[in-house]
């Protein structure tokens, strides 16, 4: 038998790593990778607290459906502006995209 | 030691360092790639969880979807790709402070939690979440809302990506 914090304490970990993707990257793509990787580890607390705490219920599975679709559309979006701002300005580099500050 | 136990250190061993690697390696083929299999080891943890759909939809919407997608946007933007200086900004010891903090401090709030040791209830031999999960995501009294929003957001990130991405020449 497997504890819930097993579970709880990977999702931590996963979670940190997909924060200092999201931090310390240059690229824009990797600061995407980053995001995915801390989806994972909300999806696998959702599930987790599901299986553990709530099984007679699907509130939890039917949360973690709801990101992955939230998942998709981000990436879409997302990958869909990095194409855009390549094309414009020849870089993904996020500290080299600052147009906003003029 | 249970063998279910050592298949889950196993496969949290292997999920946490291809995370680990796909933040850190410089060449972001590789990091999609470690990214993969990453996404591949949280679809293991749903099925140790009892959640085979969801198993199943992360391998078809993560791996199929959103990685291969990513390695196109990689690929579309290869003169960085292959650019060979440092991958990492200049605040990257920051970054690391910062996640290993939330890291020790989410554990460390967990821990003070009662429920933290949970063993896992017996799920009863009649259940099936497969379909209480397909019902609720169409049921007016439980998630039709949520599922129809979510789909209508898809549509608009659909028409919204192909908009943003258009070559206006």
């Amino acid at each position: 038998m497997i504890p819930l914090s097993w579970y709880l304490v990977f999702s931590a970990a996963l979670f940190a790593i997909g924060l200092f993707g999201v931090l310390a990257r240059k690229n824009a793509v990797a600061i995407l990778i980053g995001i995915e990787l801390m989806l994972n580890s909300v999806n696998i607390n959702l599930v987790a607290f599901w299986r553990y705490i709530a099984p007679d219920g699907i509130s939890g599975q039917a949360f973690a459906v709801i990101v992955f679709a939230v998942a998709a559309a981000e990436v879409a979006v997302g990958l869909a502006l990095i194409i855009s701002i390549y094309r414009r300005r020849g870089t993904i580099a996020a500290e080299e995209i600052d147009m906003l500050k003029f | 030691m249970s063998g279910l136990q050592i298949i889950f250190i196993l496969v949290a061993a292997l999920t946490l360092g291809a995370g680990l690697l796909a933040v850190t390696v410089r060449n972001l083929v590789h990091a999609a790639l470690w990214l993969i299999l990453a996404l591949f080891g949280v679809a293991i943890f749903f099925v140790l969880l009892n959640a085979g759909f969801l198993a199943v939809a992360q391998v078809v919407v993560y791996i199929g979807a959103i990685a291969i997608l990513m390695i196109f946007a990689i690929m579309l933007t290869q003169q960085v790709a292959s650019y060979k200086g440092t991958q990492l900004n200049a605040n990257w010891i920051w970054s690391a402070f910062i996640a290993v903090v939330v890291f020790a401090g989410l554990a460390w709030i967990l821990s003070s939690w009662s429920g933290f040791s949970t063993l896992p209830p017996e799920m009863s031999a009649r259940a099936d979440p497969l379909r209480q999960l397909g019902s609720a995501l169409v049921s007016p009294t439980a998630y039709v809302i949520p599922f129809e929003v979510a789909s209508v957001l898809l549509l608009a990130a659909l028409i919204g990506a192909i908009i943003i991405a258009w070559d206006r020449k």
